[in-house]
């Protein structure tokens, strides 16, 4: 047997309740479970995409392991070390490697500040730089991530969404971080200025060797960038593959239905199309058994009493969380 | 270089012009058209600061002086405002009570901005101090300004520094939360966020990307505070609990000439048209600044 080297990122079992607290004196009445058990590893230089309908978990999960808000349960590994529960001041060291890029291009930069101290704050934190070495390294960020040096004694609302999208990677890049969390970092985009803040991103990852948290909504962005993806519904991972195998020979039902969700660029192409009933359950009161339950196309007496676990579905690396093994693939 | 046409050509009338041509402005101009409430208050309160600084050398006399013979003397030449029960010059008395009441705004402003903005941002950050610090605001908010500052000049006796510290316990809980309420939206930016992500520590956060931020609507409340103050020294100081009478200030002016004014309403008259003018500045200049500095305020405060 080889001895394993650690993923860059190991997550095993997390858990994130947010308790709800009703009434004037707070009394605790249940919680929301916004993450409730996820596990996966990820890879150096690898993106993994984590994909799922609105509520489901997923900018809980990339929040938690950002560690802005704290883990009900389970553990976080970041090369071999756990992180989940560091001490303030080793969690600061923490940060430096974990960095986050958000959605909103508009309200995840400080207005009142220019863009060299946007970029400069990190190394600045981290004590990384100083002086001209700084504005050097700063520079070299604005390059990387092509955005003319000129814009450094500007203001981020001197600039349009796909600038300031790039602003916010230079800040995520600045520490030189190892791992960069995209809380969808290219949804609130136009389509063209989406392709390339995505292009840039897979650049930058071919040349630092970044791994990438992807948090998506947007299957054919995820597609185009991803190297594995994750499927989440109601804060549980029902499915994980490499990318080519989720895309031609999806597992979990509810994978197979948000695929067939996805416009096709061909109106002769006529698909055998799977549209899911009702809403997503609420994950204050989840459903006993399987999630999915509620709304899955085939689902059987054992989904209702029994919960599924992660279980290989095909090819290596490839697990989906489905009693079920006989599904007819879409045509 | 001009070609000459022959007399039968059949060209269009040269057009007048479509867009009437633009006004040249100057820079001053160009400021009091776009923000006539800031440049109004401003050029008033100016006028005013002017009044205090310039009071000694606006042809006054001492305005404590006493001239029993020449008592509750109408408004003439020699009396620009008249005299009052003691004969003592209200012109000089007006004059120079401008400087209490500006102290005691301006102060009063300072004093509860700062005390408020510490209070407001302990709150918003700290999740512990949060109830308890709000629930005693919410205590003090809970009594009548003006009777609490009663009760404290009662406590602490008449001075202009301790009408400065009556007013302003009065106000600060108002800072507080506006503040606090400011920090807790902030507090959910993405930016903030990014920076606790970037490994900024909390008192830079709040350093860099907090204060800054509450500062327009700070200032804007903090000009209002100033105009309830002015509005509080002079309410003290009419009944008697204010600065004391030896000093002259408008609310003791008007507190004296209150037994008279149906017979001298001028007693009264003059320096309440001062306070009313000065209140006036500083509110216009607050609502100027307020849409100035963000449109999105107007309705929030």
């Amino acid at each position: 047997m080889t001895i394993r080297t650690p993923p860059l990122l190991e997550v095993n079992a997390l858990k994130k309740h947010y308790p709800l607290s009703g009434g004037l004196f707070g009394g605790n009445k249940g919680a929301v479970y916004a993450l409730d058990g996820v596990s996966f590893t990820l890879e150096k230089g690898e993106t993994l995409s984590v994909v799922g309908e609105s509520g489901c978990g997923k900018s809980t999960l990339g929040k938690t392991i950002l560690r802005l808000v704290d883990p009900t349960d389970g553990e976080v590994f970041l090369d071999g070390e756990r992180i989940d529960n560091l001490p303030p001041s080793q969690l600061r060291q923490m940060r430096r490697r974990v960095q986050v890029v958000f959605q909103d291009p508009f309200s995840s930069l400080n207005p009142r500040q220019r863009v060299r101290d946007i970029i400069a704050e990190p190394i600045v934190n981290f004590g990384l730089a100083r002086g001209s070495e700084l504005d050097d390294r700063v520079a070299a960020l604005m390059d990387k991530v092509r955005l003319p040096r000129d814009a450094m004694r500007r203001f981020p609302h001197e600039f349009s969404g796909g600038q300031r999208q790039r602003i916010g990677i230079a800040r995520a890049l600045a520490p030189g971080s190892d791992l960069i969390v995209c809380d969808e970092a290219v949804s609130a985009l136009d389509v063209s200025v989406k392709a390339q803040i995505v292009n840039l991103l897979s650049d930058l990852q071919d040349e630092l060797g970044l791994a990438l948290l992807f948090i998506s909504h947007d299957l054919a962005i995820v597609e185009h960038l991803t190297h594995r993806v994750a499927v989440m519904y109601l804060g549980k991972i029902v499915e994980i593959a490499d990318r080519h195998a989720l895309f031609s020979a999806p597992h979990h039902p509810y994978t197979r239905a948000l695929l067939s969700a996805v416009p096709v660029p061909d109106p002769t192409i006529r698909r055998q199309r799977v549209i899911l009933k009702g809403d997503v359950p609420s994950p204050i009161n989840p459903p006993a058994g399987c999630r999915f339950h509620t709304r899955c196309p085939f689902v059987h007496d054992r989904c209702r009493a029994e919960e599924p676990v992660l279980r290989s579905a095909g090819q290596a690396g490839h697990v989906s969380a489905c009693h079920l093994d006989d599904i007819p693939p879409i045509s | 270089m001009s070609t000459t046409l022959p007399s039968d050509y059949a060209a269009a009338p040269v057009l007048a012009d479509v867009l009437p041509p633009a006004k040249k402005r100057g820079r001053v101009a160009m400021f009091v058209h776009r923000y006539p409430t800031i440049a109004i208050g401003g050029a008033l309160l100016a006028v005013i600061v002017a009044i205090a600084i310039l009071a000694p050398y606006l042809w006054t006399v001492d305005p404590t002086a006493i001239a029993p013979a020449k008592r509750t003397r109408a408004p003439s030449e020699l009396y620009w405002f008249g005299t009052d029960m003691l004969g003592r010059d209200i012109y000089s008395r007006v004059m120079f009570g401008t400087r209490v009441s500006l102290a005691v705004g301006f102060a009063v402003a300072a004093v509860s901005s700062a005390v408020g903005l510490f209070i407001g941002l302990c709150a918003g950050f700290v999740r512990i101090l949060d109830t308890v610090v709000m629930r005693v605001m919410d205590g003090l908010m809970s009594i009548p300004s003006i009777l609490l500052a009663i009760a404290l000049m009662a406590l602490i006796g008449a001075s202009v520094q301790n009408v400065v510290i009556a007013i302003s316990i009065a106000e600060i809980p108002r800072v507080a939360r506006l503040v606090r309420g400011v920090v807790l939206s902030l507090r959910e930016h993405a930016y903030v966020e990014a920076a606790i992500a970037s490994g900024t520590r909390v008192p830079k956060i709040i350093w860099r990307h907090i204060l800054p931020n509450t500062l327009a609507p700070l200032i804007v409340q903090a000009t209002f505070i100033c105009a309830s103050a002015m509005l509080a020294e002079a309410t003290l100081s009419f009944i008697g609990a204010g600065t004391p009478p030896t000093i002259p200030s408008w609310g003791n002016i008007m507190s004296e000439g209150r037994a008279l004014w149906q017979v001298k309403p001028f007693i009264v008259f003059f320096p309440a048209v001062f306070l009313s003018l000065t209140v006036l500045a500083v509110n216009l200049l607050g609502d100027g600044l307020r849409d100035a500095l963000d449109p999105r305020l107007a309705k929030r405060i």
